[in-house]
C-alpha cells in the first residue's frame, strides 16, 4: 500500500457521510442530519489533522518545499473549516436554504481539493515519502473511534 | 517542485465569464433564425438556413462556452497553467466571435467574400487557444484521463477546423472537392473527436464531483477517448475513400461508442451517493438520454440505410446532438462554473468566509430549474418539428426563450458577484 492510499480512501468516506446529512437535512430531518453532520465534521477534521500534523510536514522535511503545495492546501483546510462552521451554524438555526448553500459550496470546495491532492499532491508525497512508517501512522490515525 | 504547477492559478474571473456571457445569445440567435424561416426548413441538412442554424450552434453558442470552460477548468483540474489568459482570451474570444458571425452569415447568404473572412479568423483564433491550452496541457506534471482526453479533444478541434476551413474555402471558391464526405468528416471530428471527447474528459472530473457518484471504471476512462478517436479515424477513412455502403456501416462504431459513454454516464448518475437533483445533474442526464437515443437513431440508420433516405433522418441526428446532448451539458455546466467562480474570486478578498454569500445566493435555483424546464419543451419542440414543420416557428421562438433565459442567468450571476464584491470590499475597508 502507497503512503497515501489511506488518506485516499478516506477521501471516499467522507464523501459518503457528506451525502448522508445533506440528504437528512434536505427532508428536514434536522436530529438525523444533526448526528450525521456531527460525525461528518469529526472525520473531515481528522482527516484535516493527519495530514496537517504527519503528511505534510513529513512531505516538507523530505522535499525541503515548505511554501508550495502543501500551504496552497493548508489554506484550503482553513476554507473548508470556516465553511463547516456556517454549516453548523444554519443547522443549529434550523435554516434549510442556509444549509444546503454551505453545503453545496463545501462540496466543490471539497471535491476539488481532493482532486488535487490525489491528482498531484499525493502522487508527489509516495515519491518522496515510499519506504516510511508515514502511511502506517496515518492509517492508524484515520482508523481511530 | 516543478516549475509550472501552481495551485493558485486560476484565471481572473473576466476570462471565462466573457465566454460564458456571450455563448447564450448565439442560441437566441438560431431560435430566432428557425423561427423567422419556419416551415420546411428542416427538411434537409443542407439548406443555407440548416448550415447557418448548425453553426450559429457550433462555433457560437458551443465553441465560446467550452473554450472559456477550459480557461478555467485547466488549471484547477489538470494544473495546468495557461500562459497570460487574459491576453489570450482579450484575442481569441472577439476573433472567435467575429468569426462565427462571419460565417453564419456567409452560410445564410451564400455570400463567398464572407466565408473566406472567416476562415483566417478562425485559425487565428482556434490557433492561438490551441497552442496555449497544449502548452498548459503538456507541461502539467499532472497525469490521468481526465488530462490525456483533454489533449486528444484539443487536437481534434484543430482537425476541426481545418477541415471546416477548407470546407469554406470549397464553397467560397468553388475548388473541386467531394463537399458531402468532406462535410460528413468535419462534423465527425467537431461532434466527436472534440466535442463529445472534451465532455468525456470533463464528465471524468465533474460527475463524480458534483453527484458523488463512484468514478467512471478505469478500463472505460482509459479506453472511451482512444476508441472514440478511432471510431472518428474509421469513419473518415471510409468516407474519403467514397465508398458509401462502408461508409454508412461506420457509424456503427461510432454510436456504440457514445452509447457506451451516455449508458455509463447514465448508470452512475442512477448510483449516485447523492440524492439531490439540481439544474446541473437533471441537464446531464437530459444529455445523456440524448446521446443514447442519437446512437440508437445512428445505429439504426447504419445498420438499415433506407432509414436514411428521407433527408430529414440526418437533421434528427443533429437536433439529438446539438441542443440535445451539447446545449444541455453546456447549460447544466454553467450552472455550477459561474455559481463557484463568484464564490472562488469573492472568498480571496479577504473577507472571513462568513461574510462570502454561498454558491445558492449566486444564481436563484427556481430560475435555473425553471430554465431547465423551458429547454426541456424546446427540445422536445425541436425534435417533433423535424418531422411536422408546423412547429418550427414555436420551436424556434421556444428555444431562443430558453437560451435568452440562460443567458440572463449567467448575466445575474455576474450583478451578483459584482454587488456582493462590493459589499465585501466595504465591509473590509469599514473594518
Amino acid at each position: 500500500m502507497s503512503t497515501t492510499q489511506p488518506l485516499f480512501q478516506h477521501h471516499k468516506h467522507c464523501d459518503e457521510i457528506f451525502a448522508d446529512a445533506e440528504e437528512a437535512c434536505g427532508k428536514g430531518d434536522w436530529s438525523a442530519g444533526e448526528k450525521a453532520f456531527a460525525g461528518f465534521a469529526s472525520q473531515l477534521e481528522t482527516h484535516f489533522l493527519s495530514e496537517e500534523e504527519v503528511l505534510f510536514p513529513a512531505f516538507e522535511s523530505a522535499t525541503g518545499m515548505t511554501s508550495g503545495p502543501t500551504e496552497v492546501m493548508r489554506g484550503e483546510h482553513r476554507q473548508m473549516r470556516d465553511l463547516l462552521a456556517q454549516m453548523k451554524a444554519s443547522l443549529d438555526n434550523r435554516d434549510d436554504d442556509g444549509f444546503s448553500g454551505y453545503a453545496e459550496t463545501l462540496l466543490i470546495m471539497m471535491q476539488q481539493h481532493n482532486m488535487k491532492e490525489e491528482n498531484i499532491l499525493y502522487p508527489m508525497c509516495d515519491n518522496a515519502l515510499g519506504g516510511t512508517e508515514i502511511g502506517a501512522s496515518i492509517a492508524a490515525r484515520l482508523a481511530a473511534p | 517542485m516543478h516549475p509550472n504547477l501552481s495551485f493558485e492559478q486560476a484565471p481572473p474571473i473576466s476570462v471565462p465569464y466573457r465566454f460564458l456571457l456571450a455563448a447564450p445569445w448565439f442560441g437566441v440567435l438560431a431560435g430566432f433564425l428557425l423561427a423567422w424561416v419556419g416551415g420546411d426548413v428542416l427538411e434537409s441538412r443542407w439548406t443555407p438556413e440548416v448550415l447557418a442554424l448548425v453553426h450559429l450552434i457550433a462555433v457560437g453558442f458551443m465553441l465560446q462556452a467550452m473554450s472559456g470552460a477550459m480557461f478555467q477548468f485547466i488549471p484547477v483540474a489538470v494544473g495546468g497553467n495557461v500562459w497570460r489568459p487574459l491576453l489570450v482570451a482579450n484575442v481569441v474570444q472577439p476573433t472567435l466571435l467575429v468569426a462565427a458571425v462571419l460565417l453564419v452569415a456567409g452560410l445564410l447568404f451564400s455570400a463567398p467574400a464572407l466565408l473566406s473572412a472567416a476562415v483566417p479568423l478562425f485559425l487565428c483564433g482556434v490557433g492561438v487557444f490551441a497552442v496555449v491550452v497544449m502548452l498548459a496541457l503538456w507541461r502539467t506534471p499532472a497525469t490521468g484521463m481526465t488530462l490525456w482526453t483533454m489533449r486528444l479533444a484539443l487536437a481534434g478541434l484543430v482537425l476541426t477546423v481545418l477541415l471546416g476551413a477548407l470546407l469554406a474555402e470549397t464553397l467560397a471558391r468553388g475548388l473541386a472537392l467531394p463537399l458531402i464526405p468532406l462535410t460528413n468528416v468535419h462534423l465527425a471530428w467537431g461532434l466527436g473527436a472534440w466535442a463529445l471527447m472534451l465532455v468525456g474528459a470533463v464528465s471524468y472530473f465533474v460527475v463524480p464531483m458534483f453527484q458523488l457518484t463512484h468514478p467512471y471504471p478505469s478500463w472505460f476512462a482509459r479506453g472511451f477517448g482512444p476508441l472514440l478517436l478511432l471510431a472518428v479515424l474509421i469513419w473518415s477513412g471510409f468516407w474519403l475513400l467514397d465508398d458509401k455502403s462502408l461508409a454508412q456501416a461506420a457509424g456503427l462504431p461510432l454510436a456504440v461508442v457514445c452509447a457506451a459513454f451516455g449508458g455509463t454516464t447514465l448508470w452512475l448518475q442512477y448510483t449516485r451517493r447523492r440524492k439531490i437533483d439540481d439544474a446541473t445533474s437533471l441537464n446531464f442526464r437530459v444529455a445523456m438520454i440524448a446521446l443514447l437515443a442519437f446512437a440508437l437513431s445512428a445505429a439504426s440508420m447504419a445498420v438499415w440505410p433506407q432509414l436514411a433516405d428521407d433527408p430529414r433522418a440526418v437533421v434528427w441526428l443533429g437536433m439529438l446532438v446539438f441542443p440535445g446532448v451539447f446545449v444541455s451539458t453546456i447549460s447544466g455546466m454553467t450552472y455550477k462554473i459561474t455559481p463557484f467562480l463568484n464564490w472562488l474570486h469573492l472568498q480571496r478578498l479577504g473577507a472571513p468566509i462568513s461574510a462570502v454569500p454561498n454558491m445558492k445566493k449566486m444564481i436563484p435555483g427556481d430560475a435555473m430549474t425553471g430554465q431547465f424546464r423551458l429547454h426541456l419543451l424546446a427540445l422536445t419542440l425541436l425534435l417533433a418539428a423535424v418531422w411536422l414543420p408546423a412547429l418550427a416557428r414555436p420551436a424556434g421562438l421556444a428555444f431562443a426563450a430558453s437560451c435568452a433565459w440562460l443567458g440572463a442567468n449567467v448575466i445575474q450571476a455576474l450583478k451578483n458577484y459584482h454587488r456582493f464584491r462590493d459589499q465585501i470590499r466595504a465591509s473590509v475597508l469599514h473594518h
